[in-house]
Parts: structure tokens; sequence; C-alpha cells
């Protein structure tokens, strides 16, 4: 769909019809377009056996339609109305029942029943010329983007009628990256059934390349040559280009551990960052904290059933509200239940994970205890391709960016901010600060809303990875506490380190073991690690901290 | 009441004689009355009753063990599911055994679930499961070995208070995703099932299942019997002194480690034994039971009956249930409510628990003088803080 | 090792005392964030000698009884006791069985438990597990703890929670955990602070009636209290000793003079 979309609108008008090298230069679109239309109105008419040379001559028009109706015909859904023949494009809705649009203006018609349509007959034969036409078609697109997917796909299903365009089209590629792929394209053919000569410059072009086709066509070419027990030069270059290319995918298939660790460990930062305020600097212990997460995913989820029409934007708009609502929670709960327990971290444990129940139910009295659907904008989908074997998809992106971005944020207001420094006060020497007229449960309340708000953020952001349910957060509260304690307490830095360190680990062990087994271990390895080093990795000094 | 509180001999009896003379008397009223009274008499005790009650009691014996080291050492164990649920393996790999060639696939050496995954042995581990002798010691040692090997690492290396509570809990969670796995050989996902007797009793049989019952009031009593021995020694007051102030106690000479990983490993003894009464009662033992949830329910039985009060704790423990039973059979979504509201209102308004209030009503009624009367043998937790 | 396997202490009767020292501390240092707090410190103590420790806050007497307790470890440097016990070696509990007791600058007591059950504990005895479990009080304890809390004025109080005491009868039942345990050595720091002037004077006497039997060491910022009690004061400051002598000589001493006593004089 989205490579239709991409032909319509880039409108390529100058194409290449291989088969008998006409060459249809973009000339004047409202003639092509009334030839189209002549032509098209053959359609109905055409055997089975005339239908290729019409199909030519269809392309050959070079009208910016083109592409969309020979897709059309390809899948099966090119109609026309018995009543005028007016050739439609139409979809099944259910039984026997057709929606339609008009094959040239795409206006919608009414829909009929079965009986009222008649398809246009097409075989394997000539949905597979549709297929090498509409290859062709863009590799002479005018937009390189096209061309860049045309030469891919053509790597890998190759065809001849494509080969021979790019045996054509290589030298005249203005596009450097483009003639590269080319000459990577016809280096595999001649590996298939060149000269020994060739060959060995194939293999010189296709040293280096990651894309899984050269691989594989190194590795048979590998298993062909063997098989003649040819200890040749051939032979050599191949095992080499094989290595060398396995070296490679190696070592993308660590950045690809490493990126998917730091993603990981995005997540754990983000769900451990505001237990890093409340629990780390404040030194509360919140069991509710994986609530206050929940939380900020049901506001994301609330605003997409109110603004249905705005998905692209509900993440932007998600985050404020879910920070107000997360905050304000926080707040209450601060002032309604924490503060009686100043000075008793055990009571406040057991209080808090009273919250967190009282929560869990509330929202799943609210919302039902089934998961709720929290869709995803475009912007998130998709993915950065660094190479052939290695992309970036968007949203694992986007949520290290994001984390890091709050990180920071909560840095800068705890370092700069006379908020932060009230905060640090009131958290080292509650009575002294009290002394200097800091209002020590103004700032208690600030500060654990604060922490609350950010937790709800980080539930904006895990809406877009797993299910929103009313346990979302149980399942990320023993792991945001791991990586607090972990980091040290009371340590930023230390709960950054300690999120990406784990996420990292958890993902390189996960090949190997499965994702429970690399879970337990690395929760293992945790336990044996705080017992060895109560402090966590960054520990805080002085006296106070004993 | 008042009058009968102020009989010397009553005085004197100590809170153990009251829970024993309590135990004996509800166990032998239920037995009578389960075997004596025809069905739909006033007196009759359904079965169903009997084997509630058999749980409740379970579920005591573990409030006991974590107010031994909660109430009395300050170690709040978010962890002691995790106990609790090995005793309960150790007794269901004895009863899986049991089953014989019974099972759904008739194998008379592996339990049915080896059978499904195409093992054609027993794994080492489950070598002896069918002896008795070997269940009933693998019932304290296997709870026993875990705290033994958690304690000295942990509190050697003095990690305490709320690091020491999520360090308990990231056990147990690490015990729950690890027996999910149908590769560690416990049944995964399922569990421990389908047994069918115990010691050739059928399982199904009332007379068992009241024999359970006794059983488990029995060691309830044993129980409660060790843990006062315990908390009247010298080094119950030791131990109460740890929670107070560790560092002290350590100038004073003791070494507050090995008190409190031997304390850890009596109370992982004691839950792994109510693990083990309670699996044949309920017919089934699952990974669930490592659920963190399920720890920090027991903690709050002790919360709400009063910690660092042994029975505190029975309190708590059969009240709270007796409140789930209720609650989740009237208005099952309400349950979590209740909970998390006994959670806040337990620690804000209740902070010594039932048995605080009881203490103080009792004192009111009778005010016991406790400051003048030289009396130095006094069990001085159960009186203070 | 005195410590024996079963973790019970030797008798510190059996201590080696030969050249008359009890305590020796040698050059040590110790340091927090590269800050030192001790700074090549010597310090000898005599067998049943009486000795008071001052400076000014912060010049590292809390710290140099951490390191002597095993509480903190010096970065370099040598502690014994007596002739054989390496105190570096032993852990808290250890040094406190070889016969080193220990008054912390803030009284800490343990609040649950009764002023008797608190001088209990304290008793010299094994404090293994199981010898505790199955503890019985012998007449002998009985007798010695009786002792103690006549001494320490606890007597009315003895079934108390220690956790009700004033501040000066917690102070008063911490010096009585210590005379308990009958150790070889007593560290007491800021012994006074908090009390009246009478219980000061008790203090003071107490203090000195146990030199002899024991070796004392007491850290006081009451110089009255000093005066009265001292027979040989050392000065501590920036980490390492000052000074060394008599009151008089210490008020006579220069240096001193400068650093510490400067605007403290016009009182003495
Ligand atoms: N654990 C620690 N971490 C960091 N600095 C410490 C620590 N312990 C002691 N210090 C520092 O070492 C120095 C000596 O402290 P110490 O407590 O020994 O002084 P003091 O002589 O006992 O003082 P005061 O008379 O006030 O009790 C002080 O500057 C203190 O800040
Ligand atoms: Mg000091």
């Amino acid at each position: 769909m989205l490579r239709l979309f991409s032909l319509l609108v880039f409108c390529l008008m100058s194409w290449h019809v291989a088969a008998d090298d006409h060459l249809a230069t973009a000339g004047n679109e409202q003639q092509a377009e009334t030839t189209l239309a002549s032509l098209l109105k053959q359609l109905p008419n055409t055997k089975l056996n005339k239908m290729a040379p019409l199909i030519k001559k269809i392309a050959a028009t070079s009208a910016p339609q083109v592409p969309a109706i020979l897709e059309t015909l390809q899948a099966g859904e090119l109609y026309y109305l018995k009543a005028n023949k007016q050739l439609v494009h139409a979809q099944r809705t259910q039984h026997k029942k057709y929606d339609l649009t008009d094959l040239l203006s795409n206006a919608p018609l009414p829909s009929v029943t079965s009986s009222a349509i008649k398809k246009v007959r097409t075989n394997n034969r000539i949905r597979r010329q549709i297929g090498d036409l509409l290859s062709n078609m863009e590799l002479n697109a005018k937009d390189p983007a096209i061309r860049l997917e045309a030469v891919k796909q053509l790597l890998d299903s190759p065809n001849k009628v494509g080969i021979k365009s790019v045996t054509l089209l290589h030298d005249n590629e203005p596009q450097s990256k483009i003639r590269e792929l080319m000459s990577v394209v016809l280096a595999v053919e001649q590996l298939k059934a060149g000269t020994e000569a060739e060959k060995l410059a194939a293999v010189s072009i296709l040293t280096g390349r990651l894309e899984p086709a050269v691989k594989n066509a190194l590795v048979k070419a590998l298993d062909n040559s063997t098989a003649l027990s040819d200890k040749s030069e051939l032979t050599r270059a191949l095992s080499h280009a094989i290595d060398k290319i396995e070296q490679q995918g190696d070592l993308y298939q660590i950045a690809d551990h490493l990126f998917f660790g730091l993603s990981l460990g995005s997540v754990l930062l983000l769900s451990a960052i505001g237990l890093a305020i409340t629990f780390g600097v404040m030194g509360v212990i919140n069991m509710a904290h994986g609530e206050m997460m929940m939380l900020g995913a049901y506001t994301t989820y609330v605003i997409q059933q109110t603004f249905p029409t705005l998905i692209e934007y509900s993440l932007l708009m998600a985050i404020p509200a879910a920070f107000v609502v997360s905050g304000l929670v926080g707040i209450i709960i601060e002032r309604g239940v924490i503060r009686f327990l100043k000075g008793r971290p055990l009571e406040t444990l057991l209080a808090t994970f009273g919250i967190s129940l009282i929560l869990q139910q509330l929202v799943r009295t609210i919302f039902s205890p089934l998961n709720r659907q929290v869709e995803a904008p475009q912007w998130m989908s998709g993915s950065l391709d660094i190479n052939p074997i290695f992309s970036l998809t968007y949203n694992r992106l986007y949520i290290i960016l994001f984390a890091l971005m709050v990180f920071f944020s909560l840095l800068m207001i705890l370092k700069k901010s006379s908020l932060g420094l009230h905060v640090r006060a009131v958290s080292q020497n509650r009575d002294m600060a009290r002394a200097l007229s800091i209002k020590s449960s103004w700032v208690d309340a600030i500060t654990f809303g604060l922490g609350s708000g950010i937790a709800g953020i980080a539930g904006v952001a895990l809406s877009q990875l797993t299910n929103v349910g009313p346990n979302l957060g149980q399942a990320y509260i023993i792991d945001s506490f791991l990586v607090v304690v972990f980091g040290g307490v009371g340590n930023l830095w230390g709960t950054l380190v300690a999120a990406m360190t784990l996420g990292t680990f958890n993902k390189f062990l996960e090949p190997s073991m499965g994702p429970v087994l690399a879970n337990i271990i690395v929760l293992v390895g945790l336990i044996l690690f705080i017992q060895k080093r109560p402090k966590g990795l960054f520990p805080q000094k002085g006296r106070a901290a004993e | 009441m008042n009058t009968l509180l102020n009989y010397p001999v009553l005085k004197k009896l100590s809170s153990l004689h009251w829970v024993i003379a309590i135990l004996f008397a509800s166990t032998l009223y239920v037995t009578v009355c389960n075997l004596f009274f025809a069905e739909g008499t006033l007196l009759h005790v359904s079965d169903y009753t009997v084997s509630l009650l058999g749980k409740y009691l379970c579920y005591a014996l573990l409030a006991l063990a974590v107010d031994l080291v909660w109430g009395y050492c300050g170690i709040l164990s978010l962890g002691h599911g995790a106990f609790f649920a090995l005793g309960g393996y150790a007794m269901g790999m004895y009863l899986m055994r049991q089953i014989g060639d019974r099972g759904v696939y008739g194998n008379p050496e592996l339990p049915d679930f080896m059978v499904f995954l195409n093992w054609t042995e027993l794994p080492w581990y489950w070598a002896g499961s069918n002896n008795v002798l070997f269940m009933i010691v693998m019932v304290f040692v296997g709870p026993g070995l875990l705290a033994y090997l958690f304690g000295s690492l942990a509190f050697r290396s003095r990690v305490s208070g709320v690091y020491l509570s999520i360090m308990t809990q990231a056990m147990t969670y690490a015990l729950l995703l690890s027996f999910f796995r149908n590769e560690m050989g416990f049944g995964g996902n399922n569990g421990l099932t389908d047994f069918k007797e115990i010691f050739a009793y059928s399982l199904q049989s009332p007379d068992t299942k009241l024999a359970l019952f006794v059983a488990t009031a029995i060691a309830l009593a044993a129980g409660y019997a060790v843990s006062h021995f315990i908390m009247n020694s010298k080094m119950g007051r030791v131990i109460t002194a740890i929670r107070d102030a560790e560092d002290r106690v350590r100038f004073v000479g003791y070494q507050p480690a090995h008190f409190k990983v031997w304390i850890f490993v009596v109370s992982a003894m004691l839950a792994g034994l109510a693990g083990a009464l309670y699996v044949p009662q309920v017919g089934i033992i699952n990974p669930g039971e490592f659920s963190p949830l399920n720890s920090i329910e027991i903690v709050i039985w002790v919360a709400v009956g009063g910690r660092g009060t042994l029975y505190g704790a029975l309190i708590g423990a059969v009240v709270v249930s007796y409140a789930k039973t209720r609650f989740t059979a009237i208005m099952p979504e309400a349950w979590l409510f209740a909970l998390g509201g006994l959670f806040v209102l337990s620690t804000l308004l209740l902070p010594k628990g039932l048995a605080g209030l009881l203490d103080k009503l009792l004192n009111q009624i009778s005010p016991r003088q406790t400051e003048t009367t030289a009396n130095a043998e006094k069990p001085a937790a159960v009186e203070v803080k | 090792m005195i410590v024996d396997s079963k973790g019970a202490l030797l008798s510190s009767q059996d201590l080696n005392t030969k050249h008359g020292m009890i305590l020796y501390v040698e050059g040590v240092s110790v340091s927090f964030d590269g800050f030192k707090a001790l700074n090549d410190l010597n310090l000898y103590i005599k067998d049943g000698e009486l000795r008071c420790l001052i400076g000014a806050n912060g010049a590292g007497k809390t710290t140099l009884m951490d390191v002597i307790t095993g509480k903190t470890r010096p970065d370099k440097g040598k502690v014994n006791f007596g002739q054989q016990i390496d105190l570096l070696t032993l852990n808290e509990s250890e040094i406190a069985r070889a016969g080193i007791g220990r008054k912390f600058q803030k009284p800490t007591v343990f609040e649950a438990l009764s002023v008797f059950e608190n001088i209990e504990l304290s008793l010299s005895g094994d404090k293994g597990i199981y010898s505790t479990l199955f503890h019985k009080l012998s007449g002998a304890q009985k007798d010695k703890i009786e002792e103690v809390l006549y001494t320490i004025g606890l007597i009315a109080e003895r079934n108390y929670p220690a956790g009700r005491l004033s501040h000066g009868q917690k102070q008063w039942l911490e010096i009585g955990m210590l005379l308990a345990a009958e150790p070889r050595l007593l560290l007491v720091d800021e012994p006074v602070a908090g009390m009246t002037a009478q219980e000061t004077e008790r203090t003071a006497e107490l203090l000195t009636s146990l030199a002899g039997k024991h070796s004392v060491v007491v850290v006081e910022h009451d110089m009255a209290f000093v005066r009265s009690i001292a027979r040989k004061v050392t000065v501590l400051h920036e980490g390492s000793v000052l000074a060394e002598g008599s009151m008089d000589e210490i008020q006579e001493n220069r240096a001193v003079r400068e650093v510490y006593l400067g605007e403290e004089q016009a009182e003495l």
C-alpha cells in the first residue's frame, strides 16, 4: 500500500519497456491519458492470449495511473460492470458484496453484489509479466528512493527482465549509491554464470557487501567450486570474502544487541528515574511507584479515546497530562499517608504497597481488568536503515532519546533550581533545613509529586511498548528498585549507568538462553552483587550514609 | 473476665499456655463436631470447614515464621512465600511419586508432566523423593539451605532495612520465574497436582482431611512452643537488641550476623513446614506461591495481628484469611480494596496491631502493674514496643 | 588469634602486658575521601592508667575510638592490644570479647529491653549462639548485675524498659553495661554530656575508682571534668598528637595554647 502511495505521489513519468526497447519519453500527459483510456476500454473484450501485448501497450503510455492499474490487475481486483463495461476496482467486503471505486478517477461507487460485476481475467504468466513491468518502471523511476528500492528487490529476487534493464541503466545512473548496488546485482549474476575471470572480478566487487543475498550467492558459488575440488584462486577469494562478510555480520550483531540493550536500559531508566528521586533522594520507599506509571499509561489511553482524530499528537499531549495526573496522585499519597510515616521505612513500604493494590483495583473497576489498546502514531513506526543487516527501529530510538531527555532535565532541575537545592537540603538534614526556614513539608510534597510525575511520563512511553493493563506497574517495580539500589542510592548518574548496564546485559544473554533465563540470571547476579557491595556501584559518601 | 484475670494462677499463665490451650480446645471441638454430629445438626462442622481451618492454621504457622524475623529481629522479609513454597514442593514431589502408575500416562516411575516432556528418567534431584523420611528432611533442608545461603551472604555484608526487603523480594521473584520454566523439572506452569494419597491414605477421604487438620494444629503448637522458647531465652533478648541497635550489640561482643542467619533459617524452616502441611490440604502446589504478592500478604497478616507478639501473628493470619474468604465469596472485586486499605490503616492507626489493641483492653479491665513488680523473667517483648 | 573456634574469648586476664602497656597505637592514618581524620597518630596506654583525650571538634577523637574498636579500618598503622593481639585482624565483636569496652558519644541502649536485661546481655562470658539459647543466669551473675545496678543507681528502675529512661539515666546505663562486661580497657566518649553537676561528680568518682583495675580512656570537652580526673592528658589536633602530659604541663604548652586553649584560657 505504501509503495502504491509513493508511486502515485512521485508520479514517475518515464519508463523503459525492456521487451521491445521501446522508450516512451514523458510526453504530453493529457495525450498519454487519452491513449490509456482507449486502451483500457479493450480490456473487458480481450482474450487471455491477447492480453500480454495489450498490457505492454498500456504500460507504454506512461500515464501516472498505470502502476496503480497494473497492481489492481495483478491483485485480481480489476472488474467491470456488466451493465456498461465501466472498469472498477472492486474489494469484497462480505460474502458476495463488493465495494467499488472507479479505476481511473478513484471515485467511490455504490456497492454491488457479485452478480453485477465481472472480473478481468489473468493467469500466472500475465501476473508475472505485470510484476516485471512494474519493477522495471520502478527501476526507471525519477525518484531515487524508488529506484533504490527496486534495485534492492531485484537483488533479493532476481528476474531476467530486471537484470537486463539494470545492465542498460547502470552506466547512466546518476546516484553513486544506486550505481554501486546495481553493480552488486550484476556481480551476483556473473558469479552464477560468468567465466573464471568474471567471477573473480565479481567477488572483488561483492567483498564487504552486507546484503544477505550477496552472502547467499557467495556461499553457493563456493559450494559449487569446492564441489569441483578446485583449490583455485577463486575458491580462496570466495572464502575470504565470506569470512569478511561474516566478521562484519558479527560486528553488526553486537551493535544490534547493544541497541536493543540500550533501549531496554532506557525503559528501565525511565521506570527507575522517578524512584531515584522518591527513594534515592528523599528516602521514601514507594511501592506504588509502578502504579504511577500505570496511571500515566492509562492517561495516554484516555487521551486517545477523547481525541480519536489526533492520534499523531496523542503522545505529545499525554506527556504533560500524565505528569500532572501521576504527580497529583503522588502529592495526595504523600500528604495523606507517607508524611505520617516519616523515618519508618518498613511501614512506609507496607502502606504504599497497600495503596498500589487500591490503585490497581480502581483501574480494574473503572477500565475493566482487560488490557487496553493504545495506538502508536505513524511517526513511531518504521526504522532507520543503517545497512542491509542493521537497522534502528524508530520506536526504540525515540525511547532512548526520550529517556535521556527526561534524565537530563531532571538532573538540571535538581542541580540548578532552588527546588533542587531545597530537596537536597531537606534530605540531608531535615531539622537544619527547617531551621533555615525551608518549608520541609512543602518540599517533601513537591518532590514526591515530581518523582511520581516522572513515573507518569515513563508510563506514556511504556504504553507504546507493553500491554496497558492494571498489572503494568507490578511488572516494573522490582526491576526499578534493583536499578536504583544497583546504581547506588541517591546517585542519579548511578541510576543511569545501572539501567543501561542491566539492559545491555540482559539483551546479550537473551539470544543464548532465552528471555526468562536471562532475566533470572540478571536477577541472581544483582542479588549477589548487592550482597558484595550493599551500597551499589556508586555509593554515597560521608557519615550520613551509614 | 475481670475477676477471672485476677486469679493468681491465671496471672501466672504465659501466652504460651493460653495459645496451646485455645488451640487444643478448638481442635478438639472441631474434631468432635466433625465426627460425631451428623450433617444438618447444629453442632456439625463440615469437611469443607475442616480443610479451610487446616489452611488457616498453615497460614498461622507461616505468619509465626515471619514474625520471628520481622517482629523480633527487624528483618522485613518480602520473600517468605519462597520458603513456604519450597516446603510445599518438597511435599508435592513426594505426593507426586505416590501417584505411581495411576497417572494419565500410567508411567510407574515418572510423573505425568515429565512423560509429557518426553523425559525418560527422573532428574537427579528427584532421587529419594518417594521416601517419607527423605521428604520430611527436605521440607526443612530445602528452605533452610536457601535461607542459610541468602542470609549468610546478606547479613555478613550487612545488608539491612529496605535493601534487604527488596533483595528478598527479588529472590522470590527469581524463583517464581525459574519454577515457571518446564526445564526446572517441577511441572512448570501447572506445578504439581492430581495427588492421590498420603502415607497410603486417600487424600479425598474426610478422615484424612481431619487428620491433616489435627496434624497442622499440632505442628502449629510445636512451632509456637519453639518460638516461645527462643524468644524467652537470652537469645531472644539478643535478637530483640539486634532489632533496636545492631551496632551496639556488636560492641557488646555478639556477632549479629550469626544470630540473624540462625533465626532466619529457623523461620524459613517453620515456613517450609507450613508449606508442606498446606499442599496435601489444597491438593496443588504451583509457581504462583512464589509470587511477591503472596509474600507481602503474609507480612500484612503479621502487621494486622501485631508484630513482636507471637500470638498476634496467629490472630492476624486467621482474621485476615477469614476476611479474605468472606470477601472473595461475597464481592471478589472488593478484596483488593480491602487488603490495600488494611495495609494503609494498620500501619497508620494500629502500629501494634490487634494484639496491641487486645493488650490495651486487658490492661483496662485489669491493669497489670508492669513497672513496679520485680519480675525479671517476664517476657519483655510482649509487654513493650 | 585469641578467639577460639567457637568464638569464645580466652579470658582477658591472660592478656600479656609484659611491658606494662595495654594499648599500642602506632603510625595510624585514616582518611575520608582524601581528608585526613587521623594522621600518623601514636598513642600508648599503660595497664591500669586513666587517660584523658582532648581536642577541638573534628580533631579525630571519635575516629580514634572507631579504629581501636574495629569500626573503622585505618589506611596504615598498627593497633595492638597487649603484646600479642593485633586488633586490626579482628572484627568489632571479637574486639569487644577480647576485653575492650566502649561507650558511644550518643548514648545507645537496647530500648525495648529492661534495664536489668540490658546489663544481663552485657555480662562477660560466652556469646555464641547455642550458649545464649540455653543460657541460665548463675547466682554469681545475678550478684554481678545487682552490684552494677547499685553502682549506677538504677536499682529502682531495673524493670523499666530502657527506652523510658532519661538521657542522663541512659548514660549511666551505658556505663553500667560497660562495667558488667568487665573489660580490660574502657573507651569512654563524652560521658558527662547531658549530666547535672552532681552526676558529673559521681561519674568522675566512678571513673577514677575504675582506674587501676581497668585502663580507661576518656574523651571529654568539659575541662573542669578533665581537670578533676586527669592524671595524664593527650591533646589531639588535626589527627595527630599535639602534646601529652599532666594537665598543668598541657596548660603551659605553647603549641596547645596557640591552637586549642587560645580562647578558653580565661576559664582555666
Ligand atoms: N565516616 C566519615 N566520613 C567522612 N568523614 C568523617 C567520617 N568520620 C569522621 N569524619 C571526619 O573526620 C574528622 C574527625 O571526626 P571525629 O568524629 O573523630 O572528631 P571528634 O574529635 O570526635 O570531634 P567531636 O569533639 O566533635 O566529637 C571530622 O572532620 C569528620 O568530619
Ligand atoms: Mg567525637
